[in-house]
């Protein structure tokens, strides 16, 4: 079964289209964690870095981790893949503990901490060939394999130091799909890219998806997690503030609905009649400005997406003619203030 | 044990493609003809000035003996220069020339006085980055991220690290004596060699001196050699588990190296400086017979040491590097 993610795509608003995301969705959110993480702490000297992690990443979903730059994003990705040992709590990767078992746990991962550093004096193939030494069960004909998922094929036998960032960051998910593993972490793969760069690896990500696999996808974009995940678990200060489905999240914090039509002062009126809708003055909302470029004039205001046809209805019987009614995702910053306020820490 | 071979081969490969031993091979080019000519010369002027060897060694004798007679030198120094008047009146009695000018005893002399500076220099060029090295690039994080143990990749490290350092030998000795042997000929293998000189409180026990051949000569002081070497590689693996930046680790190394020989030089009257490894490196001069830099030393103590060394660096090296938390 292929499943469809609306969430990508999303420009216009079709409840329906949403529901049946969530209804995929929730299925993944079964069966045993591919990922599961517990009670994690940190403890660097005498400062906690990480106070408080717990998430689970199930088989087959595309799980974001998103938080602002600091927030122990790479800390705690470090201990999911041994290179820091946990103060305290628990990893568990395809039901092996990291820290007790780190063979057979790491053994079910592929990673690219940062940034994919590999031997640039080594060919990208050698490259290959050393982390195959210490894999079990992957020969030359997988090499090749990965080679080809990642088309390096043309200049896998040069010098890797010859490579540009975008080859370095294919090498490296070359290397991280070696080993088949059950769970690819990927630590903000999109730093550094052209956007060219950027499409291709979420055309690349989605495509690794629909194989099963499962994806753990850290970011400090909203935008960036909106685009390519399933679910989110937001950290901020070395404490994971929610976790959940990307789209509910982002209701939740209340996205924005900008009504651009022919007559602002007649849509703001209607529009404050009705007791659902919560309107926005300039100055009051903190959304991404370039939403506002395209669309002068617009009225910002949130409501339930379930209302916005019926408003529209509305709209048009009292002769406005909309020109376009866009949802908006607010800022990060915004994300955190809800959720902060909402008393979800 | 089957699965740290690919590891080792990993290690083994990386040391390779990084040029590591083409620079060593390149100084030892370099250097070894330079040496080469410089001893040529030398054994011209003593053959313009000598027109028998004897006469050279009796020289030799006379002039330290007049040194000795002055009373301008400290009495720690005349104690180096009668064991060597004796040992040189022994090889005279004995009729053999300890300074046969041909391939082998080149070779055998240029390794001996190149273990206290140049094969350390040599052993840091390779070890001193094979972890801090990982540290500085990043790949770090891609090696100990694999599923495998991390003990076992230092293992690994350790032992590409040996074979490096074995084959570093063989190499020196090998361009050695090919190099010098175009110009003194490739003989003096079977030439005897006097070893087993006991130093006793200033003056020297002959008893137990007797000849070896050249060839056994080179290979037992290859062996000290190779633990010499050994220990500052292991030690010079330490110091880059435990440093992140490399060049901070060369010259970490260095400074304890050269330290030590200056230290050797003057730390007759500060015995505790015996137990300093760099101290006990000269471990070929036990060989030759040449009296330690500390009262006291002998080879069994210095062995000791280095040994005492050797495993404390193992230690603190296996049980930070599988420890350690990688933060950057």
């Amino acid at each position: 079964m292929t499943i469809d993610y609306p969430v990508r795509e999303r420009v216009k608003i079709t409840p329906a289209a949403f529901s049946e995301a969530a209804q995929g969705r929730a299925d993944k959110t079964m069966g045993q964690p591919v990922l599961d993480v517990r009670g994690l702490k940190k403890k660097i000297g005498r400062k906690w870095i990480i106070h408080e992690v717990d998430f689970q990443v199930y088989p087959g979903e595309i799980f974001g981790f998103l938080g602002p730059n600091g927030s122990g994003k790479t800390t705690t990705i470090r201990m999911l893949v041994d290179l820091i040992k946990p103060t305290e709590g628990e990893i568990l990767i395809g039901g092996h503990s990291v820290t007790r078992y780190p063979e057979k746990a790491l053994a079910e991962v592929g990673c690219i901490v940062e940034n994919p550093e590999m031997y640039t004096y080594l060919t990208g193939w050698e490259n290959l060939e050393q982390f195959a030494r210490m894999l079990r069960g992957v020969d030359k004909a997988r090499i090749a394999e990965v080679v080809s998922i990642v088309r390096l094929d043309e200049r896998i036998h040069e010098k890797v130091g010859t490579y540009s960032l975008g080859m370095r960051q294919r090498l490296g998910i070359a290397q991280a799909l070696l080993g088949r593993p059950k769970l690819l972490i990927l630590d903000e793969p999109t730093n550094g890219l052209d956007p060219k760069g950027i499409k291709e690896l979420r055309e690349f990500i989605r495509m690794l998806s629909e194989t099963g696999l499962s994806l753990f996808i850290s970011s400090h974009l909203l935008s960036e997690i909106q685009l390519m995940c399933d679910r989110v678990a937001i950290i901020s200060g070395g404490r994971v503030l929610s976790v959940g489905r990307v789209d509910e999240l982002v209701n939740q914090a209340g996205s924005y609905v900008l009504w651009q039509t022919d007559n602002q002062e007649g849509t703001r009126r209607i529009l404050a009649a009705q007791a659902e809708v919560k309107l926005y003055e300039e100055g009051e909302y903190r959304m991404d400005d370039s939403a506002l470029a395209y669309l002068p004039g617009a009225v910002v205001s949130t409501v339930h997406e379930d209302l916005i046809p019926e408003l529209i209805e509305k709209l048009v019987a009292e002769g406005i003619s909309i020109a376009a009614v866009q949802r908006v995702a607010p800022t990060l910053e915004e994300l955190f203030l809800q959720l902060t306020e909402d008393g979800q820490v | 044990m089957m699965d740290i071979l690919p590891l080792i081969q990993n290690e083994t490969l990386k040391i390779w493609k990084k040029k590591r031993f083409y620079v060593i091979l390149l100084i030892l080019l370099v250097l070894i003809p330079l040496f080469t000519y410089a001893q040529m010369r030398m054994a011209q002027t003593n053959a313009d000035n000598f027109k028998d060897w004897r006469n050279q060694i009796q020289q030799q004798i006379t002039d330290l003996q007049n040194t000795l007679a002055s009373d301008r030198m400290p009495e720690e120094w005349k104690k180096y220069d009668r064991i060597k008047v004796q040992q040189l009146q022994y090889y005279l009695d004995h009729d053999v020339n300890p300074n046969s000018p041909d391939a082998a005893t080149f070779t055998r002399q240029f390794m001996a006085s190149s273990v206290s500076l140049f094969f350390p220099l040599l052993i840091l060029a390779l070890a001193s980055d094979l972890v801090s090295g990982e540290r500085t690039s990043g790949t770090i994080k891609m090696l100990l991220t694999r599923p495998v143990k991390r003990w076992k990749i230092l293992f690994s490290k350790l032992i590409a690290l040996t074979l490096y350092v074995s084959l570093a030998i063989i190499t020196t000795g090998a361009v050695c004596y090919l190099v010098s042997g175009l110009v003194f000929g490739y003989g003096g293998w079977t030439m005897p060699v006097f070893t087993g000189f006991v130093i006793n409180s200033g003056s020297i026990d002959v008893s137990g001196v007797h000849p070896v051949p050249q060839w056994q000569f080179v290979i037992m002081q290859s062996g000290l050699i190779w633990v010499s070497c050994m220990t500052i590689a292991i030690l010079a693996l330490m110091v880059s588990v435990l440093l992140r930046s490399t060049a901070a680790s060369i010259v970490t190394m260095m400074a304890a190296v050269i330290s030590g020989s200056i230290l050797a030089g003057m730390a007759s009257s500060w015995e505790t400086a015996k137990y300093i490894f760099s101290v006990n490196i000269d471990l070929t001069d036990y060989l030759e017979g040449t009296p330690p830099p500390i009262a006291g030393m002998d080879i069994v103590f210095s062995l000791s040491v280095l040994g005492v060394w050797m495993l404390g660096a193992l230690i603190v090296s296996f049980g930070v590097f599988t420890k350690q938390d990688i933060l950057n």
